[in-house]
């Protein structure tokens, strides 16, 4: 994987052991066609987690306000569905560009702070941006939320079904194109850049790097690919909520991440399909107590291992090597 | 007078009601083998931290070729040429060696700022940074992690980090402290090896360093510059040797008595 632990000058290369997880989110779309509305929001999940691993795994941003890029990108391409543009890439695409706009006026700002009162400080500006959003019946719809975006057949071709076969394959070629993207961010000379920022943001300096330049770049493409994903959610749910905003989107992401493990890409990816399956069935075995299993889940796996559930596997590997050694 | 590389006047700084650095001026030619020595306690570093930016004075101007850069950023005066050293290591821990210096050397070459091609491909970018790791004799550890590799040696890194950078003007602080006596000739031969038009300041406690190295010694006591001169005339005033109280001290100066 692409974890921690790998040298920085061996991340370009590609294992095969990746090519695994996609060949299994392939096989989904033939093995279980009945469930692909949800799958779907699945992979919206894991861009998401993604996204939030480019800010907290490699720049080493802590932010509890993550929603906020994601809802933005969710509203500004359901608006502009809405007003009459139907084209799925384009729509998806002015979301991103909207979140990382949002990014690019707000980090300079609030990059400079570190630790908790950065935290905090995101804490702030998604609650603000929520009841902001609340209050802006006209533009947002409220409580109400904005119903009824409709997409034009993708390349003119194929129509969005209500199985969700075209959704499904749409969401997960946009994961597999921003995934590579982030594949080759960390590992190119700015991708290491931002990972010394992470380690020593001092020594960065005295090494002559601009480093809230740096960290504001890697904030941007994280919110406009947050904001992709928020736009995905709107297109393939035809309906953007309020809850997009909520603190708890931003939570969801980052338990997703962390279940699966930080700073190593595939953690979303994993993370996010172990989160919304233990919750699908939890939910099932009692509406009202779910998050029991969930946090305990969280406890679990965060005591075993640092690096989540692919840091766990990790681990067991590396004793059955150490194992087959003596 | 051609325009010195770096010049300060009037620098002060207190930390409460303690004046570290007291009106301290301070001229680097160009090419300026120059050691700053003294007591300690008497604010050496300080005095590289007020020159390379990591503290503000409260007063006192500070130039880099004639450029005031008092005002100016970390990372602006690096990218100006000014780089320093510390006294106790600063590196990225848990990077490899080679990483280590190729976050500097990419820097430096401004390649931070791409984000498409992988930096495991950057051949010459690597190959700079491993003829660096040659010199410094780091070649061999350059696959560990900083975290796993002796003392000496990170302080050896410390040292190849700024020669990464290119500097014009080049601060050292202590930087044979830690060093394995046997190690040291290495970095004094890395040190000796630069370009001559770069000015160099080192702060230094032994004697046979300094003698080998400087052209020019600056005693710092309580703060002040207590006389500049070259080293045999420095290390021999009574001024000088008055400071350093005690037979310890006194034997900084004893000569060739004293194995470097």
């Amino acid at each position: 994987m692409i974890g921690a632990g790998s040298p920085f000058l061996e991340r370009h290369r590609l294992r095969p052991i990746e090519a695994a997880w996609w060949l299994v989110a392939l096989a989904f779309f033939f093995v279980f066609p009945e469930y692909l509305a949800v799958a779907t929001s699945v992979l919206v999940m894991a861009l998401f987690a993604l996204s939030l691993d480019l800010l907290l795994g490699f720049a080493g941003v802590v932010s509890l306000g993550h929603a906020v890029s994601y809802g933005i990108g969710a509203y500004v391409c359901a608006l502009i569905n809405l007003a009459g543009w139907h084209e799925a890439l384009t729509g998806a695409l002015l979301g991103g560009a909207a979140s990382g706009l949002f990014a690019l006026a707000v980090g300079p700002l609030i990059l400079r702070l570190t630790g908790l009162p950065f935290i905090m400080v995101t804490l702030g500006i998604g609650a603000i941006v929520y009841e902001a959003a609340n209050k802006a019946v006209w533009l947002t719809g409220g409580d109400n939320g904005l119903p009824g975006v409709t997409l034009a057949p993708l390349f003119g071709v194929f129509r969005w079904s209500v199985f969700g076969q075209t959704g499904y394959l749409y969401v997960l070629g946009w994961l597999l194109v921003l995934f590579y993207l982030c594949r080759r961010i960390v590992a190119s000379p700015f991708g290491m850049a931002l990972q010394g920022v992470r380690e020593n943001p001092q020594r960065m300096r005295l090494l002559g790097a601009p480093v809230l330049r740096h960290l504001v770049t890697g904030y941007a493409m994280a919110s406009a690919m947050a904001g992709i994903a928020g736009a995905l959610s709107a297109q393939t749910n035809a309906f953007v909520g309020l809850e997009v905003l909520s603190l708890n989107t931003s939570i969801d992401g980052l338990v997703m991440l962390v279940l699966g493990g930080v700073g190593r890409l595939y953690g979303g990816l994993v993370g996010a399909p172990l989160y919304m399956f233990v919750q699908h069935f939890a939910q099932q075995w009692n509406p009202y107590y779910w998050m029991f299993l969930i946090g305990g889940l969280l406890i679990v796996i965060v005591r075993l291992s640092r690096g989540g559930l692919l840091g766990l596997v990790d681990d067991l590997l590396r004793r059955v090597r150490r194992g087959e050694g003596t | 007078m051609s325009v010195p590389a770096l010049e300060a006047t009037g620098l002060q700084k207190s930390f409460g009601a303690l004046k570290v650095t007291d009106d301290v001026a301070l001229r680097l030619e160009a090419g300026s083998r120059t050691a700053l020595i003294g007591p300690n306690g008497a604010g050496k570093t300080t005095l590289v931290g007020l020159l390379s930016g990591t503290i503000r004075p409260d007063a006192g101007q500070i130039s880099l070729h004639g450029r005031d850069v008092t005002r100016d950023a970390l990372a602006f005066r690096v990218k100006q040429g000014l780089v320093r050293t510390f006294q106790v290591s600063s590196l990225f821990t848990k990077l490899t060696v080679l990483e280590n210096i190729f976050l500097a050397i990419s820097e430096n070459a401004g390649a931070s700022h791409d984000l498409w091609r992988p930096a495991g491909r950057r051949r010459n970018l690597i190959e700079r940074a491993e003829g660096i790791l040659e010199r410094l004799h780091l070649i061999d550890t350059r696959h560990r992690r900083v975290s796993e590799i002796p003392y000496g040696e990170q302080r050896l890194l410390e040292i190849a980090i700024a020669l990464a950078l290119e500097p014009k003007v080049l601060l050292l602080d202590e930087p044979a402290a830690g060093i394995p006596t046997d190690e040291v000739g290495v970095l004094l031969d890395a040190v000796a090896s630069l370009p001559p038009d770069i000015a160099i300041l080192m702060i230094e406690h032994d004697m046979h360093v300094v003698r080998r190295f400087a052209t020019e010694v600056y005693v710092l006591v309580h703060g002040r510059v207590l006389t500049v001169g070259p080293p045999a005339e420095v290390m021999t005033s009574p001024e000088v040797r008055a400071v350093y109280l005690g037979s310890s001290g006194q034997s900084r100066f004893a000569g060739e008595a004293h194995g470097a």
